[in-house]
Formats: structure tokens, sequence, C-alpha cells
């Protein structure tokens, strides 16, 4: 019998069984559970409806349970202000004590949040209510996305069904270039293979590149998993993990780890030595190009937001390269979360940022949904930290964002034009 | 379960939530209010020509991109009865089951290149048939996995009671 991927392992203990193989069809037991501003509201309107047909509603572990006000916030109208009364109402009627509101300290991105916060655990299975919820894999959890009426199931009852996914492994191995980021090596798995390479499975990452990664980077490489259609994204635990973990909490956990027998659905190997820095452009994060083939793109602005591109390390690395520079076009910085925006403050990123020209805004997903905060008119082209360039996801519908690392993105706002982070000085 | 509508064909792959329903909309949650602006990012003139209990035939990994349940939400109050994909991606085809919006049918090549747009279908999801009866032919669809289709059957996943 052969062994059991980390993925399985996590979905067996949940599902109460021995073992668990791709293709099976568990229930399984939640341990966390995230709502937003966009997914509260709709899980709030699933048990409003149950209620008024007579079913008794209670949420089955509020302390398991955590909401973020990320998207339209500080409200952006009438609408987004009504859907944060929701989250109110929806915290204090069923006694969510995390709730972390915009404007009353710690909040920001739900994904930035769930790590930052440890609100996680390794081991843990983890649904929330937004696609990119596969970011917090890299603390060696099951991380998935899923719709307002399942997670509102979640609510209910602790449980769900969850097909256990295939897992298709990714060595990323070598020294990472000082050029390179995490992004740059999952736009170019995402490019070679495609962005439904992965659908409905697993993605691990493993490597000697991994390991030498910082947390911050470990957690692009997830969250960009669902940009190849992944149910998640996936990095056993290490030193890295656990240290992280407990400068943030002494809650207790048990780290799971692959047996050395798993079987994977396909091996992929990179070397990343001799990465080159990669562009994805319209519409498709699969659509890459090497920057330097694209050095005569002429862009409108540079962003740097979002829970792929504006952790702290994304922030450090952008400040590095504008440091005593100026923007020649319009550069927007939106930091993930309170404490990173903090942090970049006293570290002196926020005044290289600012001496260069740019906004900052507050944290919040931004532009990069084409909610707010600097969305794209027609035509207007967009060097970008984010994760999407589908048609209109930053604005209109024929606006262009090209995709990049947050050190091309900074390269590309001191020349104006689409720049690899080599070919400045 | 039989099923009868006409079919709206995007022939692309990778049709994803932007333009299913663009970002600006998830603030609301009025499910009618929602459906004006149905395809809005691929087809401005959808709206004005989908009827109730029609379908639309697609591409591969129909629904990418965000977990927003406003997607089938959109869609269904549009009109739409069942979408026929080459694939679907995971979060879109969990949605449009788990909350009975509508019917994630996977088709194959043949039926995919062969139905027009425009064409009448009639679907049944018991015997896993779809008749064109515009061109008098007939495919298979895909059948539903056994779970998949006890939730279809309950009328969703609040309806649906687990097994053991």
């Amino acid at each position: 019998m052969v062994g059991m991927t980390i993925t399985e392992k996590i979905l067996a203990r949940a599902a109460g069984k021995d073992r668990v193989s791709a293709g099976d069809v568990v229930f399984a037991n939640v341990d966390k559970v995230m709502v937003h501003d966009v997914s509260g509201p709709g899980v709030m309107m699933v048990l409003r409806e149950l209620e008024r047909k007579g079913k008794s509603i209670k949420v089955w572990d509020p302390d398991r349970v955590w909401i973020a006000e990320d998207h339209f916030v500080p409200a952006v109208d009438k609408i987004a202000a009504e859907n944060i009364v929701t989250l109110e109402s929806l915290s204090k009627r069923f006694g969510i004590k995390k709730h972390f509101r915009y404007g009353m300290g710690q909040y920001g991105i739900c994904h930035t949040l769930s790590h930052e916060e440890a609100l996680v655990l390794p081991g843990e299975v983890y649904v929330g209510g937004d696609s990119h919820t596969n970011t917090t894999g890299a603390l060696g959890c099951f991380a998935t996305g899923m719709g307002h009426t399942d997670i509102a199931y979640v609510l209910m009852h602790g449980r769900i069904w969850f097909k256990v996914p295939e897992t298709l492994l990714f060595k990323l191995e070598g020294k990472i270039p000082e050029y390179i980021m995490a992004k740059d090596i999952i736009l170019k798995i995402i490019g070679d293979n495609g962005t439904d390479v992965a659908n409905y499975k697993a993605m691990q990452f493993s490597g000697s590149a991994v390991k030498e990664m910082p947390m911050d980077e470990r957690f692009t490489l997830t969250n960009m998993t669902t940009e190849a259609g992944a149910k998640n994204g996936i990095i056993e635990p290490d030193e890295k993990t656990i240290a992280y973990i407990r400068e943030r909490t002494d809650a207790p956990f048990k780290v799971i780890k692959g047996d050395e027998d798993a079987e994977y659905e396909e091996v992929f190997t990179y070397e990343v030595d001799r990465l080159e820095p990669i562009v994805a452009k319209p519409y498709s994060p699969a659509n890459i190009s090497y920057a330097r083939e694209l050095s005569n793109v002429e862009i409108d602005k540079a962003y740097i937001g979002s829970c792929t591109g504006a952790k702290y390390t994304d922030l450090l690395e952008a400040a590095r390269i504008l440091k005593g520079k100026r923007s020649k076009v319009r550069l927007e910085v939106l930091p993930a979360s309170q404490s990173i925006y903090i942090r970049a403050l006293k570290d002196g990123l926020i005044n290289i940022f600012l001496e260069a020209g740019a906004v900052i805004g507050p944290p919040t997903c931004g532009a990069c949904c084409g909610a707010h905060m600097g969305v794209l008119a027609k035509d207007e082209v967009c060097i970008s930290t984010t994760n999407r360039n589908f048609p209109g996801r930053m604005g209109h519908v024929e606006s262009k964002t090209y995709l990049a690392s947050p050190k091309v993105v900074a390269a590309s706002a001191v020349t104006g034009k689409i720049t690899d982070p080599r070919d400045i000085s | 379960m039989l099923l009868r509508g006409r079919v709206h064909k995007y022939a692309k792959d990778n049709i994803d939530t932007d333009v299913i329903i663009p970002g600006p909309y998830l603030k609301i949650m009025d499910p009618n209010e929602l459906a004006k602006h149905a395809m809005e990012g691929l087809d401005r003139e959808f709206v004005k020509k989908v009827k109730k209990g029609d379908f639309i035939l697609a591409g591969s990994n129909f629904g990418c991109g965000s977990s927003r349940e406003h997607a089938p939400i959109a869609l269904s109050y549009a009109g739409i009865k069942a979408v026929l994909a080459l694939s679907f991606a995971r979060i879109f085809y969990r949605n449009a089951v788990d909350g009975a919006y509508l019917l994630p049918i996977e088709v194959d090549e043949k039926a995919y290149n062969e139905i027009n747009d425009g064409d009448e279908l009639e679907i049944d999801i018991d015997s896993n048939t779809i008749k064109d009866i515009s061109t008098n032919k007939v495919y298979k669809m895909k059948p539903f996995p056994s779970l998949i289709k006890e939730i279809i059957d309950a009328g969703g996943l609040f309806n649906y009671t687990p097994r053991g």
C-alpha cells in the first residue's frame, strides 16, 4: 500500500479515517473558517433564508471563525457600507470575536491576516470564502476557497464534503538569483503548464529553493496556485514554518508531513538558478514573456498591492529598487495589512515610496479586483504585483494589466517601461 | 430530469468569473440586479437575448478565477438552467451544485464542436443524453459523480443529508 501525501493525510485525519486516496469523496471536519465583506453578506443571506424557513441558526464553533474587511474598505459607497454593517451583525449575533475591523487597529487582506496573525495552524483544514484561500497552505495546512453557500454550511455544521485531490509535486531546486522572486517562479510554472494544469488538484512545492525562501515568498507560490486551477497549494512545514508560527502564537498544533512513499500524479522539476524575470501579459497569468522581451512596452501605472504582492518582503524588495529614485508613472502602494504598514513605516520603506512619488493607500484589495483605489481606464496599461489580469480585472475591460514581481514592478516604475531589474542602475 | 432550451455558444476556454460578473458588482447581493450584468465582460448583448431555461455552451475551465457565488447566481437569475462545457473550474462547479443555481454539465469535444449557437436542446440528466433538436443529433454528457447527483436531486447542499 503506497503512502499518503500531506494533503491526503490532513484530509484523512479530518474525516476520521485511517487513510484516504485521491478521488475519494469525504465529509471532513473543518478547523478554521474565514469570511470577508464579499462572502460574508452572502453567508448572512443564506442563513437568514434558512431561518425564514423555520430552521434554527447557530454557528457550530464561533472561536474557529474569523471575519476580514478587505475588498471594498474603507467603505467605497453606500452598498459597501451596508455590507460592513452586515458583517457586524454576523459577528455580534453569533459571538465571533475575531473580527478585524478597518480603522480599529490590525486589519487587512484576509489571506495576509491568516498567516500574519497565525489564525490558521499547520495540519489544519481551513476554508475561506475567497479563491485565494490557497495562500495559507504554505503553512502546511489544507486551505481552499469556497462560495458563500458552502461557507454557510460549514458555519452551521463544522464539516463539508471534499473530493480528495491528486497532488502535482513541483520541485524547485537550486539557488535563487537575487533578481528573482517567488512571483517569477510561479508565473513560469503557470506559463509553462497552463491555467488549468492543476484543476481540482493539489499543487505541492518542495526542493532547496523553497527551503531557502522566507515564508512571505512561499505564500506567493501557494497564493497563485489558484491561477493554475488548484484546489489547494501546500508546502510541508520546516523549521522556518514553525518559527514563523511560534513568533505569533503559543497555540498547540501537530505538524503533518507526507509519507516517503507518497504517490504524486506528476512531478515537475524546475532549476531556478538560470531563471530570468518574468511578466504575464494581458489577459492571462499563463501568457508569459521575459521582462526583457517587453522592454518597449510603455506603462501608465505601477501597482504594488494585494495578498500576492504587498507582504513585508514585497515592499522591502520594491523599496530597495526605488530608494533615491523617482517613479516616471503613477505609482500606488497598498500594504496588505495594518501591521505590515506600520513595520514598513518604521523601517523607512514608506518614506522611500513617498519620495519616489507614490501614493500610499490603506490596506485593501483595492484595484486588484477593480474595486476602487486606482482602477484602470480604457487602454490604460498597468504593471502590477497582483495575481490576475483577466479582461476588466483592474478596471475597464479594455485596460491592460501585466503581472510581475515587486522588483520588476519597481524597476518598471523607474523607467516608465517594462524593465528587468538588472537593467537599471 | 428533462431540460429544454436554447444554446448560447461561446467557443472559448477559460471564461473567467471577472467576465461572468465583473468585480465592482460583488458588493451587490440582489440576484435580479446581478442578473442584469451577467456575462457583461464578454458579451453585452447576452442579457438582452437570454431567455428562461436557456443554456450556455463553452470550452474548458469555465468559471475559473474567483470564488464569487455571484457568478452562478447572475447566470441563474438571467435564466440559464445549465452550462455545458468541456470542463469547469472547481469553485464554480461546487457553487453551482451546492447552491442549486444551475447544472454544470461536462460534454465531449464532439458535442462542443457540433452544437451550434442558437440550437434547441433537450437534456436528460437521468439518461445522460443531450438531444440537439435543431440538428437531430444525440450526444452523451458525462454523468454526475454520485454525491453530486444526490446533492442535485436534493435541491442543494442544505437539503442534502449525508450518509453515515
